[in-house]
């Protein structure tokens, strides 16, 4: 029986599965070898997972990673200082970015002309230094070292006109670079708005007018979240988040805080008197004094009615006997006639 | 959200890099993994999330539930620039949690939460472990993988966790790392194996398997996933660095590349010939001319129909 046994062993061993390199699944298994990745979608074999589930994994990843390691050496190979290295292909798996695909920047005005117009700006080989042969040294075109060698350069400045002679020239150069430097700053900044969509004037400083401010923005916020089918009962509120004060006229739902009830005749005294000097003082008429004007007249009534076709679909009225003639054809408000 | 145009310009160099560094990149970095303790912790997660490659783990305690406020979380990954996080947890309805998740334009885009069940610690195998920063080779078994969406995405957020940098070249002989993960019923069985190549008789090497660990059987309880089309758009390739196909290039047999070219159809109307006193202009053609430019700047139709004119 030994005999046999071993034999039957050696014929096992042979035909085991683990010692070679092929391996058969049910379905082919997906790999990527960009990510160095198996995915193995076939079903597990649950009765070995439960019995002998270290054994099982291991055997079963073994398979995977074998597959996948056919493959790997399949790819071209380099040698690169004495080292074997294969060339990976590009990753299939898809994996989401960090952070989105960057966009291009909007152009500035003046690169938006510049385009239009073929203006070529980028002048490649701008040297950095420039000599002076003035002062015999080499100049910056940028930089504090600029700055310093014209001010050597510059230490005097000609007067043609007698008139100018009062001024100061240097002052007068200085305010003007000035000027330039704001309104270069200006420009950059209208870029910024231009890019971000907001409106600013064509002239001049953007005022408060132009930028919403906080009152303004908790309006529209509590507006945006009463505007519901059920007025905002079940919209959540962000913390600490509160009700726009003054407008509880126009949004529906809220309720005005009633005034609190004087608590004793002194109090209702004084604020009937603080009442009635506030509007003393503000010089308000009490009494309208167009009271008896009808608000519309009567002429631009009669417009109306001669300009009709556009009005049509809001005032149709009932048809009345004796007025103007027949038209069948026109369609008119009032009881369907069968 | 768009690109932040900053108002105010840096004023240094250095705050410039520094900006430019934060801005999103057309090819990416990559991604960073943030490791936070809890309120409170238990052992077992904190030891399980040490022996993960790769894992750095913020020094103190943090008191974090990203199920409940997830903006801590997001604060910390705009200061350290880091898509993917992970934190230790543990209370007596989660005991030994683990959440892992990632960012999108630094908000949450996906997280999901494992329970950790029968750990045995990276060194509890005595066995030789392999060398550091290596890239590790991921398996992923059954049939959940595919077909549940929540395992699909909780796949997609391992494999970007574990997969380190993209390379374009690999050392053969550095592969040693195996990374399995099975996923049977509620769990995913993560199992870490050491590579051995073994000689097969033929070039490809036979493949033997050792466990190294660290081994856990993760419970997948909550998740937090995108919505469809935010991780659509979170997937997006750029179109600039698609490969071009490139047209009208041949080969032949011996090597030689043809190339076609195609030359556009020629405006013989307005090609400069040689001037010459009798091919001057009159003044009634003159005239004409002129009308016509103007026809062709105020209408495009027109212009097909005067030019069919002028060359018949």
């Amino acid at each position: 029986m030994d005999v046999v046994n071993s034999i039957l062993q050696n014929d096992i061993q042979e035909k085991d599965p683990r010692k070679s390199t092929i391996v058969n699944k049910d379905a082919e298994i997906e790999t990527d070898l960009g990510t160095l990745l198996a995915l193995d979608y076939n079903a597990l074999n649950l009765k070995a997972l439960k019995s002998q589930p270290e054994e099982y994994l291991r055997s079963l990843t073994r398979d995977n990673v074998q597959i996948l390691i056919n493959k790997i050496w399949e790819l071209p190979v380099e040698r690169v200082d004495e080292v074997i290295v294969a060339k990976l292909p590009k990753q299939e798996f898809i994996l989401p970015r960090a952070r989105q695909i960057p966009k291009a920047k909007p152009l500035t005005k003046w690169q938006q002309f510049a385009k239009e117009k073929g203006i070529n700006t980028k002048r490649k080989s701008k040297s950095k230094v420039k000599w002076d042969e003035e002062l015999q040294k080499w100049i910056p075109t940028f930089g504090y070292k600029r700055n310093k060698a014209i001010e050597q350069k510059e230490w005097l400045v000609e007067v043609n006109n007698e008139d100018k002679a009062a001024e100061n020239l240097f002052a007068n150069a200085k305010a003007a670079k000035e000027e330039r430097k704001s309104k270069n700053e200006l420009q950059r900044l209208r870029n910024i708005a231009k890019a971000k969509n907001i409106k600013i004037p064509k002239v001049g400083l953007p005022t408060k007018e132009h930028f919403a401010d906080s009152q303004q923005l908790s309006q529209a916020m509590t507006i945006a979240r009463t505007s519901t089918a059920s007025l905002g009962k079940f919209q959540d509120r962000l913390p600490k988040e509160k009700d726009a004060k003054g407008i509880a006229k126009q949004v529906p739902g809220m309720k005005r805080k009633a005034e609190e009830v004087p608590r004793n005749l002194q109090e209702e005294k004084k604020r009937n008197t603080n009442l009635a000097d506030n509007i003393l003082k503000n010089n308000t008429k009490i009494l309208r004094e167009d009271f008896s004007v009808p608000k519309t007249k009567p002429a631009k009534a009669e417009k109306n009615k001669k300009k009709g076709k556009k009005a049509k679909g809001k005032e149709i009225k009932k048809p009345k006997a004796g007025k103007g003639e027949r038209n069948m054809r026109r369609k008119v408000g009032g009881r369907k006639r069968r | 959200m768009t690109v932040i145009q900053r108002v105010v310009k840096p004023s240094t160099h250095k705050a410039k890099r520094a900006i430019i560094k934060k801005e999103p990149k057309l090819i990416e970095d990559t991604k960073q993994t943030l490791c936070f303790k809890g309120k409170n912790t238990s052992q077992i997660v904190v030891n399980f999330m040490k022996d993960l490659p790769d894992a750095q783990i913020m020094q103190k305690k943090n008191d974090i539930l990203p199920f409940e406020d997830i903006t801590p979380i997001e604060k910390f990954s705009i200061k350290y620039n880091a898509p993917l996080f992970m934190i230790a947890l543990h209370n007596k309805k989660r005991p030994h949690n683990l959440i892992m998740g990632r960012m999108y334009e630094q908000t949450l885009l996906d997280m999901a939460e494992f329970g950790i069940e029968n750990y045995t610690g990276l060194k509890d195998f005595k066995v030789s472990k392999i060398s550091e920063g290596l890239k590790p080779l991921l398996v992923f078994n059954g049939e959940l993988f595919e077909n549940n969406h929540e395992f699909n995405r909780i796949k997609n957020l391992l494999v970007d966790m574990f997969q380190r940098d993209t390379v374009e070249k690999i050392r053969l002989q550095g592969l040693e790392h195996v990374l399995s993960f099975t996923a049977v019923e509620n769990k995913i069985l993560l199992r870490s194996y050491r590579l051995l190549l073994k000689k097969s008789g033929c070039r490809i090497p036979r493949i033997e398997l050792e466990e190294i660990g660290p081994r856990a059987d993760l419970i997948c309880r909550r998740t937090k996933l995108a919505s469809e089309d935010l991780f659509k758009q979170a997937c997006k390739k750029p179109k600039e660095l698609k490969v071009k196909k490139k047209k009208n290039i041949s080969v032949d047999k011996l090597g030689t590349s043809y190339g076609r070219v195609h030359v556009g159809a020629q405006n013989i109307n307005s090609i400069q010939t040689r001037k010459m006193k009798g091919l001057k202009k009159t003044m009634a053609e003159k005239k004409v001319g002129v009308k016509r430019r103007n026809v062709e700047n105020n209408d495009n139709s027109k212009k097909l129909k005067v030019d069919n004119n002028s060359t018949d």
